[in-house]
């Protein structure tokens, strides 16, 4: 076993691992946490694949925001756990079966002689001064994919947009200032002059 | 060497497991969109290997996308979510009755 074997093996069994307690824990922020070590150890997998800009990407974007995305929603959320796990020991046989099934079938199907090394042998390793991944999928990027990369962009406009706009609320009777109203006020409106007759001294 | 099958053995171990965690975790809307994220990352982790035997950089290009994608629909997920528990009290799904389906 090479090292780099050994390097993926290890990798891998801390992701299945930290995957499998993601759907088993208990507690919705330990599911989060094992997430976020998920994404990291597949983040270290990526890089074993020369996929070094999608490997930081995964740890910047996925780990650095969607994660504690997830965690600010869990911990501001007062949920109450135990009634969501009913249900978990009586579709743990049947989950389990679906799961070995789908397993069985998926490493049956890989297994055939269309993925064998024959059909796909090992690339070499890139060399020092080829060019670097980040280049190689920036040119990529902003030239044959420029349009879907638009296209992207806008759906991250709009999920910023949708996203605002659900959670906003106004409140009734929460009191705040209104600057163009506060600025529109004329002296005729806020003060009255009163004209008195003096009264007389009564002593 | 570490061979293709390796990597699309664990994507397709990855996957199974996120399809048993919603089977296992079907009340709690938290955890099932966490196990949509783990699809995608198990799908993505193909994409990246593939990209790699191939030496095309399109499956990259591709996770690039799915990547965007999958951190907007995160972020209208859990705004969905946070707007449920404000006007349901609760994130159980089997309380989300409302259209008698």
């Amino acid at each position: 076993m090479t090292f780099e074997l050994f390097i993926f093996y290890l990798f891998a069994a801390v992701m299945v691992f930290a995957a499998a307690r993601v759907i088993t824990a208990r507690n919705p922020v330990h599911a989060a946490m094992f997430l976020v070590l998920t994404f990291f150890t597949c983040s270290a997998i990526w890089l074993l694949l020369e996929a070094e800009f999608l490997a930081i990407t995964l740890v910047l974007v996925y780990v650095g925001a969607v994660m504690v995305l997830f965690l600010f929603v869990v911990m501001m959320l007062d949920v109450n756990v135990e009634p969501l796990r009913e249900g978990f020991v009586q579709y743990l046989p049947v989950g389990i079966l679906v799961g070995v099934i789908m397993l069985v079938e998926m490493v049956f199907l890989i297994t055939q002689k269309y993925f064998k090394s024959a059909q796909f042998p090992v690339p070499e390793r890139a060399s020092a001064d080829a060019l670097s991944n980040t280049e190689t999928l920036g040119q990529l990027l902003y030239s044959e994919y420029l349009f879907q990369f638009e296209i992207a962009a806008i759906i991250l406009l709009v999920a910023i947009v949708a996203a605002i706009a659900l959670t906003m609320r106004r409140r009734p009777n929460t009191k705040y200032q209104s600057p163009s109203r506060q600025v529109e006020v004329r002296k005729q409106d806020r003060l009255r002059v009163v004209q008195m007759p003096a009264e007389k001294r009564s002593s | 060497m570490i061979s293709l099958s390796h990597y699309l053995a664990l994507g397709a171990v990855l996957f199974c497991l996120s399809v048993v965690g919603i089977f296992l975790n079907r009340k709690n809307v938290i955890i099932l969109l966490m196990c949509i994220e783990l699809m995608l990352l198990s799908v993505n982790m193909n994409f990246v290997a593939f990209s790699h035997f191939l030496g095309d950089g399109a499956g990259q290009i591709f996770v690039f996308f799915i990547l965007t994608v999958a951190a907007a629909e995160a972020a209208i997920g859990l705004a969905i979510l946070v707007v449920l528990f404000r006007n349901r009290s609760t994130i159980n799904v089997a309380d989300l009755d409302a259209l008698k389906g």
